[in-house]
Parts: structure tokens; C-alpha cells; sequence
């Protein structure tokens, strides 16, 4: 039971340069820790103390996770997640 | 160094004018790893701000899949600034996150909605670190010569 999840260039130095992989999880916040344990780092390019970072979009399917339950959506092997970092500046 | 089309560059100007003074955004997409900017594609600035800019999150969505639908790069990703340089302000550099991609900066300080100088230039920012690039416009009819 694993959970596809896409990673953006920027992101694919954790994952040896793979543009998809998998995690395993109930939730994004599980997935993301599953990911971490095994891609050492990926996790705090995604979340700080006080949840997701402002400048990092993460899809659940299509969805963003912001119009969801955040890092308490439920995520089934089923679901694709993607992760892409804003693109912004000032 | 940026090799891009004339027309692609009067678009980026045509938008930024258009825009003004808000920031104008957007990315030209070309095939992966070819470092060729062929496809045009403004972005909405969901921030609609003189001095921030940013792409709408489902926007964002789109525009990826869709680049990864025709096995595409964001080969240019550009913006506008209203008020000062072209040049990368701090959060353009600390948000930056395409290592491969030009990220083009027009001024319309100058004349704002009108037609007039500009100032257009390309970076390579990479870990916090930005390399002016030069700029090379090339018209279309030489094309294939």
C-alpha cells in the first residue's frame, strides 16, 4: 500500500533524482514522514513548526491540500500527490 | 546565455505593459532539456500586487501538468517589476526554485502602460546565487537558415 508522489526538480536531489516516488501513510503528515525516513531531509523543504511552508503547494490529486484538511488529509494508495513549489516574488 | 525568439519578447513586454502597475508573470515552455523557449504562456498574478508576485495554486497545477503532458521545461519564467530595476529582488532570489530555468525581469518604471524603452534582463539564480546572463533576440524569418 504506497502512495505515488511527484517531485519537483528542485526536490530531486533528496530522491536521487527520481521524479516519482512512493510513500506510505493515512495522512499527508504521515506520508511526508514516511518520505523523510527515507529520502533524509525532504521533509523540512516541505514543513516548518507551524505546519505546510507558505511557498510550497502540495496536491492531492488535483486538489490543493489548503482546500483540504491540510496535513490531516487522508490520503489512500489510490491518490497521487504532487508537490510543486510556488512560483513567486516580489 | 538566453537564445529567445523577438516575438516571445515583445509578448513578455506587451503583458508586463499591460499589467502595469501590478506585476505581470508568467513562464515560456519549451521541449525538456532543450533550452529552447518556444510556448507562451501568461499567468494570472493571484497576488495582483505592484511590488509580489504569484501563480494561482490550481493555475500552477495546470500549467505543470500540462508542461509534463508535451514533455516540456519551464525554459523562461518571467515577471515584471513596476517600480525599480530589473534586477532580483530578495524574495525573487529566496524563492527561486527552477535551477534550470532563465528567470527574465522587465522594468516598466520608465513608461509604465506606454510603449518606450524597457529593461529586460535574464538570470540564473541557483541556490540563493544570481548570474546575469546575456540575451541573444533572434527574429523568426531566421529560422532553419
Amino acid at each position: 500500500m504506497a502512495t505515488e508522489v511527484r517531485v519537483p526538480t528542485i526536490l530531486r536531489e533528496f530522491t536521487g533524482g527520481e521524479k516519482a516516488v512512493t510513500a506510505e501513510g493515512p495522512t499527508l503528515q504521515a506520508i511526508i514522514a514516511n518520505l523523510d525516513a527515507n529520502y533524509p531531509g525532504i521533509g523540512g523543504r516541505l514543513i516548518d513548526s507551524s505546519g505546510l511552508r507558505r511557498f510550497v503547494n502540495v496536491y492531492l490529486n488535483d486538489e490543493d491540500v489548503r482546500f483540504l484538511d491540510g496535513l490531516n488529509t487522508a490520503v489512500t494508495d489510490r491518490d497521487a500527490i504532487t508537490i510543486l513549489p510556488a512560483v513567486a516574488g516580489g | 546565455m538566453l537564445r529567445i525568439r523577438r516575438d516571445l519578447v515583445d509578448r513578455i513586454v506587451e503583458h508586463a505593459r499591460a499589467d502595469h502597475p501590478d506585476e505581470a508573470c508568467g513562464v515560456i515552455a519549451g521541449p525538456e532539456g532543450s533550452d529552447r523557449p518556444e510556448r507562451f504562456i501568461p499567468m494570472v498574478n493571484a497576488a495582483r500586487s505592484p511590488t509580489f508576485y504569484e501563480f494561482d495554486s490550481g493555475d500552477l497545477f495546470g500549467l505543470y501538468k500540462d508542461m509534463a503532458a508535451r514533455d516540456e521545461d519551464p525554459i523562461v519564467i518571467y515577471h515584471s517589476h513596476t517600480a525599480t530595476e530589473a534586477y532580483p529582488s530578495r524574495t525573487d532570489i529566496a524563492l527561486a526554485s527552477e535551477p534550470g530555468a532563465h528567470y527574465v525581469l522587465i522594468s516598466t518604471r520608465e513608461t509604465g502602460n506606454t510603449e518606450g524603452p524597457y529593461e529586460l534582463r535574464s538570470y540564473r539564480i541557483v541556490d540563493g546565487e544570481v548570474t546575469e546572463e546575456e540575451i541573444e533576440i533572434f527574429d523568426l524569418q531566421n529560422l532553419g537558415s
